[in-house]
């Protein structure tokens, strides 16, 4: 006998809504009581999940207040700073970081729509820790850390250390991501992350594959290769082994099939309503490979359009 | 970018029909003022909730309503067992569907069984949404599980899952008395299916399948009801037709159509999905109970999981030609994933099938099946796109196994004047040779398509379009305008092309006529906004409410000149004295006169007129670039050609069809309901993939002109055929880029890949 085992969406509950201007109060109102408090960046995952019913709360607290989670700021000695709170067209709205990181700019222009990237955040992306996040496996490449502030200090972690299973993430109560550090890259660098989704905009991806490359001086060879997945595994995943067997290596079709090959083998997705498995599976492949591809030509100084340029915004 | 239209035909004997005036409601609805359903807001207003059934096929054995009801702020709890007896089992007929009364009743609200994850079991009416929601969870439904079955070829199985106890098939029309999900069997036969395969050079058959796609309206269901307690019921709600809401609701509720009074508001979209009732009855029972307005919403995911999604549908074609291309034979097996409930629209299927093509010999089964999924409704030329997409994808492979063109294949067997069609009809003009002919000229066809994985595709579509009942009401004000009271729920720009033939007969400036949309107590009766029929049959109303303005206005003009009525003329737009031409009133001047002529003017026009067998045909072009790595699609280039009749507001019609082909595009490419276990996984818009701007180059348009032969203007429908033939032009583009064919919507990336994939192994084995 089944008893009323309905699943339900139930519309927003009441909460109530902190919007703190230091690190140290927010800090007490999510590790205060025993309450379920939830962060808000840009909510474009919070709100959606509240209304669901998949969250509850009682409690939601803004970050976009604390002047540590809004900075965005580059130094070619220490690398990127980038808030938790910085929405994406921000980011892609800022020149430098176009040059500099475009992979990023690549997860942060295909994130939603134009409107939810008036809102969603790389850090919401991240601490949402779903599987298919666009923005994570780029991070990934750039080696970038988490500034991570708690009851008991702070700490960093890097990017691919943080989610460890499909919605869930190292934070524990209490801890705020304040921001992301992406370290300086190399001169004759490239980076670039795509997806794969059925229409050509306002998918979750069914794969995702980013790629930061360091080539040599006269870009022949790789002297470095980061690889990150998404969609493919319960967490996003780091491609170490496919990255390192690039070191070394003439940049070549053999060699870039080769670090696709060991970036598939470690792939072991599901089938579900977005696409079955052995499908999925393919696409490491071909999406490696395009990634990765993309990554040498913009190190070689070739012009790759990120989805702001290619859609003409 | 504006749309790029080339009319074709246009005769300019029209002063306004031709004309691109602003609509009539357009202000209010870009900025905001027009009222929607869910913009109801009544004082002391209850909201209501609908409790759901989670499983696809379960026997209620009991529901346990008392915690609900005794939450605080829930007001009133309903089930099934509130509803009045049943009566006489009437059919009710909508345009573009039938429905029996005991079905409706049992859709609202589950009787013994719920047949469909979404189908509805309780409804609630409370202070608050949130205390509705709550009290939802509170109500204890004891389910005994059914095993269920989604798919239609599974469905119609000796073994399957029995959905209702008591079907059974009507085979031709009478009862067979078989126990089984198949509906009913039809057939249409013509000439000599043997000898014209016999006959035939080349014959090719194969087996397709389309899955269940929602009509995807933006704007939920939702209906707002007060009973007061004078027996009279009123409904605000979103529907393509009010009759037809007041019909349903009052046989679900077993009072008379005179004490339901449905007032339609504006419509956010409904494409056929917004003829049946989903919430008014139990709006109105709840408000019974509780003497105050109720008002119900549904969630996106109530609309994909409980409201109609046009039917999956599996369907076999044979079709048989001689070495010259001409079509000889063919041969149709077609059934229709009807949902819950039976009533797919298989006969309209069973027409279209083979509407656009003079052949000779033909057979036709069509089986209207029920299974576990919710009830399917009437969508945009329904039942029409199925199966063109099987025969025009045979066409395709006849053509390039004769090695003809596309277009000569389809131009030498198009349909004309005359033909018999498998069902019988014989069609009088129609514009099928001419869309192909003007497809053929266009540049788009005229250019080459170069570059790898490219291809071309083409395919013509038809559908039937209706005529029946519509009613229109003018009132002459002294300033010379018009009010125009219609009752045709304006879904794509109507109130202007209704208000634009009006203004055509007297002359008038668009802009002079104020066209309103009238409820059930304030307009004569008119059939829903469907079957492509408005402008149509609402536009030969307001012709002959025109006309009768006219004559009584003649009758004011010779009252005014005091001259014999025979005396006056009218002519541009001017009454005119016959024998002193100097004696001349404008409709303006003759309207400020009327206070001293003996009072107001008011003209009707009420008619039920017989479309014919004329119809709507479309071409379309399609050029796509398939990725062969992953086989995502993108399309290049689309042109639209209809043919219109008429282009009354060629604006609108350019809109009918541009939305008519991205539904299409939407249907070839990834929309599905998506089923694991029963229960669709999808229901949203971010999974349910419906085409995004993105995904849509700006779709070309060319309206054909071949006038209806009956219709005062010459308008045909053109609502509806344009959703038709892009499922099949893309599958014939996407074969011409890499050579394969896919036959089952829709054509998915995963599934071009892996049938490109298939291709590669069969290359190297050979
Ligand atoms: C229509 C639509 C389309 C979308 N398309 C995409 C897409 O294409 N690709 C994609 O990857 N995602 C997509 N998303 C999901 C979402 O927009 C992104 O994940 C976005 O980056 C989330 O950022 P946010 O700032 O809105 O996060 P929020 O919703 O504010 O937060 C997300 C989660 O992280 C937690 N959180 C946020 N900030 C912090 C912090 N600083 N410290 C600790 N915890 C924190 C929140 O409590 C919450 O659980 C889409 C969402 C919508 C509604």
């Amino acid at each position: 006998m089944v008893i009323g085992d309905i699943e339900r969406k139930l519309r927003l509950q009441n909460f109530e809504y902190s919007a703190p201007v230091t690190v140290k109060e927010a800090i007490d109102l999510l590790a205060g009581d025993n309450c379920g408090a939830r962060i808000l960046a840009g909510g474009t995952d919070l709100i959606v999940q509240l209304r669901q019913g998949h969250l509850s709360t009682d409690r939601v607290v803004d970050i976009k207040r604390l002047p540590d989670c809004n900075k965005l700021s580059y130094d070619p000695s220490e690398g990127l700073i980038l808030g938790a709170a910085v929405p994406c067209h921000r980011i892609y709205g800022d020149e430098t970081i176009v040059k500099t990181y475009p992979g990023l700019i690549d997860a942060a222009a295909i994130i939603g729509g134009i409107q939810i990237q008036g809102r969603a955040t790389v850090g919401g992306n991240l601490c949402n820790s779903s599987p298919s996040a666009d923005t994570i496996p780029i991070l990934i490449a750039y080696r970038a850390e988490c500034e991570i502030a708690g009851p008991t200090g702070t700490r960093k972690v890097p990017v691919e250390d943080f989610c460890t299973a499909p919605g869930k993430n190292i934070l524990q109560k209490g801890e705020i991501l304040l921001a992301l550090h992406l370290p300086s890259v190399a001169k004759s660098s490239g980076a670039h992350y795509l997806r794969f989704i059925p229409r050509f905009e306002m998918d979750i991806a069914v794969v995702g594959a980013g790629a930061y490359v360091e080539l040599d001086e006269e870009g022949r060879s790789f002297k470095k290769a980061r690889i990150g997945l998404a969609a493919v595994a319960p967490t996003p995943l780091f491609a170490r082994e496919a990255g390192d067997l690039l070191q070394g290596k003439e940049v070549s079709e053999a060699s870039i099939d080769a670090a696709a090959l060991a970036a598939q083998s470690i792939a072991r997705p599901i089938s579900d309503m977005r696409a079955p498995a052995e499908y999925r599976k393919h696409l490491v492949k071909v999406l490696t490979k395009r990634a990765l591809w993309g990554a040498v030509r913009r190190a070689r100084g070739e012009f790759v359009p990120n989805a702001v340029q290619e859609n003409g915004r | 970018m504006s749309a790029t239209s080339t009319s074709v035909n246009g005769n300019g004997k029209y002063k306004v029909i031709g004309t691109r005036p602003i609509r009539p409601d357009g202000v209010d609805k870009v900025t905001g003022r027009a009222l929607y359903g869910i913009d109801m807001n009544l004082t002391g207003m209850l909201y209501g909730q609908i409790l759901r059934s989670p499983h696809p096929h379960a026997r209620i054995r009991g529901i346990d309503t008392s915690k609900a009801a005794a939450l605080e702020g829930v007001r009133a709890v309903v089930t099934a067992k509130d509803l009045p007896p049943a009566g006489a089992d009437e059919v009710i007929s909508l345009v573009e569907g039938t429905f029996r009364l005991t079905h409706l009743r049992s859709n609202i609200l589950a009787g013994d069984k719920v047949l469909y994850q979404g189908h509805s079991v309780a409804a609630v009416a409370a202070t608050s949404l949130h205390i509705a929601e709550e009290a939802l969870r509170l109500i204890e439904v004891d389910y005994e599980i059914l095993p269920d079955v989604v798919d239609v070829v599974a469905a119609m199985q000796e073994d399957a899952p029995l959905l209702h106890d008591d079907l059974t098939t009507q085979e031709f029309g009478e009862d067979s008395g078989k126990k089984s999900n198949i509906a009913s069997h039809i057939q249409f036969k013509l000439g000599d299916l043997e000898k014209g395969f016999a006959e035939s050079d080349i014959i090719v058959e194969e087996e397709f399948n389309t899955a269940s796609v929602h009509q995807g309206y933006i704007e939920s269901h939702n209906a707002t009801a007060e009973w007061k307690t004078d027996g009279q019921l009123t409904v605000w709600t979103s529907t393509q037709g009010a009759f037809g809401v007041q019909k349903q609701t009052a046989g679900i509720l077993g009072i008379p159509v005179s004490k339901v009074k449905v007032v339609p508001m504006e419509i956010g979209g409904g494409f056929g999905g917004k003829i049946p009732v989903y919430l008014a009855p139990q709006a109105a029972l709840l408000s019974k109970l509780t003497g105050r307005a109720v008002k119900i919403v549904m969630t996106r995911t109530d609309v994909f999981q409980s409201t109609g999604p046009t039917p999956a549908s599996y369907v076999k074609v044979k079709l048989g030609a001689d070495k010259t291309g001409k079509l000889l034979a063919a041969e149709a097996n077609i059934a229709f994933a009807a949902g819950a409930f039976p009533g797919s629209p298989i006969g309209a299927g069973a027409v279209c099938v083979f509407s656009c093509y003079d052949i000779p010999n033909g057979l036709v089964n069509g089986y209207d099946v029920v299974l576990n999924k919710p009830r399917s409704a009437a969508y945009r030329a329904p039942g029409s796109t199925q199966v063109n997409f099987a025969v025009e994808t045979l066409v395709d492979e006849i053509a390039e196994k004769l090695g003809m063109d596309p277009i000569e294949i389809r131009l030498l067997n198009a349909a004309e004047e005359g033909m018999r069609r498998v069902d019988g009809a014989v069609y009088p003009r129609i514009g099928c040779r001419e869309t192909l002919e003007q497809a053929r000229a266009h540049e788009h066809y005229q250019t080459p398509l170069t570059g790898p994985h490219r291809g071309r595709g083409i395919a013509t579509g038809f559908w039937m379009n209706a005529g029946l009942k519509s009613t229109v009401t003018a009132s002459v004000n002294e300033d010379g305008t018009v009010n125009l009271m219609e009752g045709s729920t304006d879904i794509g720009g109507s109130r202007a092309s209704i208000a634009m033939q009006f203004a055509e007969v007297l002359g008038l400036p668009a802009e002079a006529i104020n066209p309103m949309v009238g409820d059930t107590s304030s307009v004569g009766y008119t059939e829903l906004t469907g079957g492509s029929r408005v402008t149509f049959a609402t536009g030969w109303a307001a012709y002959e409410a025109a006309n009768e303005v006219k004559r009584i206005l003649i009758t004011k003009a010779a009252l005014y000149w005091e001259a014999k009525v025979e005396e006056v003329r009218f002519e541009d737009g001017d009454f005119i004295h016959a024998s002193d031409p100097e004696k001349r009133l404008s409709f303006k001047e003759l309207a400020s006169h009327l206070v001293d002529l003996g009072g107001p003017v008011v003209g009707t026009g009420a008619v039920d007129p017989d479309s014919g067998v004329g119809g709507s045909f479309t071409t379309c072009l399609a050029d796509v670039e398939v990725d062969p790595e992953t086989g995502k699609v993108k399309i290049l280039r689309f042109t639209m050609v209809q043919d219109a009749g008429t282009a009354i507001h060629p604006s609108y019609v350019e809109g009918q069809m541009q939305g008519g082909s991205a539904q299409g595009i939407g249907w070839a490419l990834n929309e599905e309901y998506f089923y694991s276990e029963g229960r669709m996984k999808n229901a949203s818009f971010l999974d349910y993939r419906m085409p995004t701007c993105l995904d849509l180059p700006m779709i070309e348009t060319v309206i054909v002109e071949v006038p209806h032969p009956q219709h005062p203007f010459g308008v045909r429908g053109v609502g509806e055929a344009s959703i038709v033939p892009p499922p099949a032009a893309i599958a014939n583009a996407i074969y011409d880029a890499v050579g394969v064919r896919l036959r089952d919507l829709p054509m998915r990336p995963d599934r071009i890949f892996s049938a490109c994939l298939e291709k590669q192994a069969a290359t190297v084995a050979t």
